[in-house]
């Protein structure tokens, strides 16, 4: 075969030239399975509109992307950062954004990043095929950002951003972990949403009646009586559905933030994965490219320059260091699957007896479609790459004042440092584990929500307060927050603020 | 097969509305940086773009997240020295980093501000936000100043790129109509005549009248056929006229006090306050006129660079500007026909007896010509007569006359924002 290109120049035949080859091999000879394709190149302008609206082609108008992206054109500008080399979208077709600036070995490079790895992602883990509609979100958003703009003429820009804010706050709390959501469609919605607006409002006065003299038979319910029955954990679900006197546009809205935060949550749970996924593939493609004799040495020293610096991990001691870097981790051990079905070794029989001297691209598959980081990370991080990476694990107890190494990379700290791994990556240990206990329907309408400590992590007290001001702003009535340890209230948040209890002499 | 799609013509600009959202929510902070830099800045900078920083906190999106303490686990790459059971004193204020990806955000870099760049424009804007020039209210119709394009009609005619279709079919219709309207009367009697013919038994004489008849309406026909669907004389266009419209006309006079008795500190903030009028009338105010006075003993009209530059000086009689300002009024400006505003800034220092002449002249020969007459003493120290006597005009005038006092760079521009902010409509 003959190269594709000399040179770094790129055209849009030209880019659709490598895209075919690409796609030959990833179709072909790995049997991916993507979202058909739509790859649109944009200018850095562009790409820095695409960053501060978190890379969503349509998004709604709130101040908090602007601030966003008044950040990131700074920051540009004066030099101190560059720009993603593309921006991918869970969408069907899957839409990759190619910057304009980089050069063919580049855009090459991202096609078969975005456009098959992430792509082939997309459509086949689980999480994403659970949580997530590629083919109605474009619409959904659509429909998002009209009727917010609507909202915004006919009830102000204020109020519609004030209220924006707090689910904003919530937003973390708006998914449904256990259940999976009704698909979204935008038609479906808009046809609803009418119908919504006026049972939400009937319902919602359903149970706040508070007539018992009149109606004899509703006071049957007991003064004791927990309503909601059991904890909730979607928070927004729940102010949505019976927050006391939110506005029907305002449940909608809550709605809206509500299905993007559920829109997300896969990503959010998969970083590792999905970009070692990714890494992987681009890896492998050009490779194969070269392999082919259909890019020069040239292309390939540029491309290994550049992906040798996506998976770089610095060591904690490097003064730019920020944790791990989710591209090396997951790249690494992809091709630590790869390996181990290859050439697999003796410890390698041991640790992994089920894939070892498996067929890699059957193997890595499954892997893919069937975890999320944390199970991945419990299930697949080898010993080899512990060692690779030298990790150790350090034990923090603020009831020392010292922190103790509790295991390294040697035979006893291996399993040590998989799970506490495995744990740095379970959103349900990173995030503060808050439910609503109890709404009071018969008396002051307050809201009490619980924090279950685990391993005695406290809640940031300012950011709290911060965010029970905006459950305030939703809820209307008084809300309490208890953090419990062991069963016992260790402190406790109220908005509006309690006043300090009075010192008996 | 994959689209590959070229978007970079697209607009750019799609975070416009995120980012003036931003600045609308921060509008405070960023009042008050203009306000800082109006002070800080020199005069030759004024208009200019500005660095604002914004305290991080008051920017924050809060989220539930843990705080510092309890026990945690975490894993690192790049061990070196450490074994298993190694204890490491917890460094100084360190407890509670690293507290893995889920978090990093809130706990970053330790940058306490936020800062971005609004450009000249977006700085001018909040600089004279919600600021006009009370009173402006006579409007006047003037030769070559602006137009509004009409609808004038329409006429028979003009370009092709201006035809009325409709007017000109129907204009056509007309005319096909009278034109035919004989010749298609015949056709009709000719063509009764044969049918009676027709219906009658046949005849050498009947057979000739018939064929006559046959030709006389093909023949007629023929006529019709040569009348056209469309002449130009049909075509009608629309017409367009020009019509002036009414403008506000304005004019700003800027009379500055250089005598003797203000040193040099005080002169720069008199300058430093009209060149925030003259930039804020330059930008707000398209078809306004600025006439700029200097005066000590005598006044004299100078133009802008020599009105903020020049380093005359002299003594003080207030009077000869406000003289020379009614002059000009008179001879150029015709109080029918402009809106008539002064600036005045001054030490308040004045010869002995020209403080009253000059309230006398201000109440009954400028301010019943004038829409807004303000007044900025720069002065640190007790006012003096001048002040006295205008304070007597502004408790009878209190909608055209008002009067501040400026000790300090500092005050220029919220003084220049109490004289200048928007009023309710007194009507």
């Amino acid at each position: 075969m003959s190269f594709l290109s000399q040179g770094s120049d790129w055209d849009f035949e030209l880019l659709a030239r490598y895209d075919e080859a690409i796609a030959d091999i990833a179709h072909n000879k790995y049997g991916l399975d993507t979202y058909p394709n739509q790859i649109e190149v944009i200018s850095s302008e562009q790409m820095m509109d695409a960053y501060s609206s978190v890379g969503m082609p349509v998004g709604y108008n709130h101040w908090s992307f602007g601030k966003q992206f008044v950040e990131v054109e700074g920051r540009y500008r004066r030099g101190q950062m560059g720009l993603a080399y593309e921006i991918v979208i869970n969408s069907d077709p899957c839409i990759a954004y190619l910057m304009e600036e980089n050069s063919i070995a580049m855009q090459a490079l991202v096609i078969a990043h975005a456009s098959y790895g992430h792509n082939s992602f997309f459509k086949n883990n689980y999480l994403f095929k659970t949580w997530t509609d590629a083919s109605s979100i474009i619409d959904y958003l659509v429909f998002a950002r009209n009727y917010i703009a609507e909202c915004e003429m006919r009830h102000g820009v204020t109020a519609v951003e004030e209220t924006l804010d707090s689910c904003h706050a919530l937003m973390n709390y708006g998914v449904d972990r256990y259940k999976r959501p009704s698909p979204i469609s935008a038609v479906e919605e808009k046809r609803r949403q009418r119908e919504r607006e006026e049972s939400l409002q009937k319902q919602v006065s359903e149970l706040w009646r508070t007539f018992p003299q009149l109606q004899p038979a509703t006071q049957l319910r007991e003064e004791n009586d927990t309503f909601p029955a059991e904890p909730q954990e979607n928070l927004l679900y729940f102010l949505e559905k019976n927050a006391p006197l939110l506005k029907p546009w305002q449940r909608e809205i809550i709605r809206i933030v509500r299905k993007m935060a559920q829109y997300f949550y896969p990503q959010r749970q998969t970083k590792v994965m999905n970009e070692g996924w990714a890494c992987l593939w681009h890896y492998t493609l050009l490779n194969d490219l070269y392999d082919r004799g259909q890019v020069t040495d040239g292309f390939m020293l540029e491309f290994l320059q550049n992906h040798s610096q996506v998976i770089y991990q610095p060591p904690f001691t490097a003064p730019f260091y920020g944790g791990m870097n989710p591209y090396a981790l997951g790249f690494n051990m992809f091709q630590d699957i790869r390996r181990i079905c290859e050439t697999p070794d003796d410890e390698d029989r041991e640790w992994f007896p089920e894939i070892a001297g498996s067929n890699w691209v059957e193997t890595v598959k499954f892997a893919m479609e069937s975890f999320k980081d944390e199970s991945f990370i419990q299930q697949f991080l080898s010993p080899r790459l512990i060692r690779y990476f030298k990790f150790f694990q350090i034990d923090d107890d603020d009831r020392n004042d010292y922190v103790e190494v509790a295991a390294i990379h040697n035979e006893q700290g291996y399993r040590k440092v998989r799970d506490a791994l495995a744990e740095q990556y379970n959103l349900s240990i990173q995030e503060p584990n808050i439910q609503i206990v109890r709404a009071n329907v018969h008396g002051d309408r307050a809201l009490t929500l619980r924090h279950q400590r685990s391993s005695g992590r406290p809640l940031d007290d300012d950011s709290a307060r911060e965010v029970l001001r905006h459950l305030h702003r939703l809820w209307k009535f008084d809300v309490h927050l208890e953090s419990v340890e062991n069963g016992s209230v260790v402190s406790h948040y109220s908005m509006p603020p309690e006043p300090a209890p009075t010192v008996s002499s | 097969m994959s689209y590959i799609i070229d978007r970079r013509l697209n607009d750019k600009r799609k975070s416009t509305v995120n980012r003036q959202r931003f600045l609308r929510r921060y509008r405070k902070h960023i009042r008050e940086a203009v306000n800082d830099a109006v002070n800080r800045r020199s005069i030759q900078d004024m208009e200019q773009g500005e660095r604002i920083n914004i305290p991080r906190k008051d920017l924050s999106e809060p989220i539930f997240h843990h705080g510092p303490g309890g026990q945690r686990s975490i894993v690192h790459p790049g061990n070196k020295e450490f074994h298993q059971g190694d204890r490491i004193l917890r460094p100084e204020g360190g407890g509670g980093q690293g507290a893995g990806d889920g978090q990093a955000s809130d706990q970053g870099e330790g940058d306490d501000a936020f800062a971005f760049e609004i450009d000249k424009q977006e700085f001018l804007n909040f600089l004279f936000e919600d600021l006009e020039l009370p009173n402006l209210v006579k409007r006047h119709l003037e030769g070559a100043q602006t137009f509004q394009t009409k609808h004038g009609g329409i006429v028979s005619q003009g370009m092709p790129a201006k035809i009325n279709i409709v007017r000109s079919m129907r204009q056509a219709s007309m005319r096909r109509r009278a034109l035919t309207a004989a010749t298609r009367r015949r056709i009709r009697d000719f063509k009764a005549e044969r049918e009676e013919l027709l219906q009658q038994d046949q005849s050498p004489q009947r057979q000739a009248r018939l064929q006559e008849l046959d030709e006389q309406i093909a023949k007629l026909e023929r006529r019709l056929d040569r009348i056209p669907f469309l002449d130009t004389v049909d075509l009608r266009f629309n017409h367009h006229v020009k019509v002036p419209v009414p403008v506000s006309r304005a004019v700003m006079f800027c009379i500055m006090d250089v005598s003797g008795s203000m040193n040099q500190d005080m002169k720069d903030l008199a300058k430093r306050f009209f060149l925030l009028l003259y930039l804020f009338l330059q930008r707000n105010y398209e078809k306004i006129e600025v006439v700029f006075i200097r005066h000590h003993t005598s006044a004299k009209e100078v133009d802008e660079e020599e009105f903020f530059y020049s380093r005359e000086t002299g003594g003080t009689i207030v009077s000869s500007a406000l003289k020379l300002t009614r002059d000009i009024i008179n001879e150029r400006y015709p109080v029918a026909e402009w809106n008539i505003y002064a600036a005045q800034a001054s030490d308040g220092d004045n010869w002995n007896d020209d403080s009253p002449a000059c309230a006398k002249l201000i109440e009954e020969e400028l301010l019943p010509k004038l829409q807004y007459f303000s007044y900025v003493e720069v002065m640190p120290r007790a006012h003096q007569a001048l002040w006295d006597h205008y304070q007597n005009i502004m408790e009878k005038h209190p909608a055209a006359f008002s009067m501040a006092q400026i000790d300090e760079p500092g005050e220029i521009y919220p003084v220049f924002r109490h004289l200048f902010k928007k009023r309710m409509e007194d009507a």
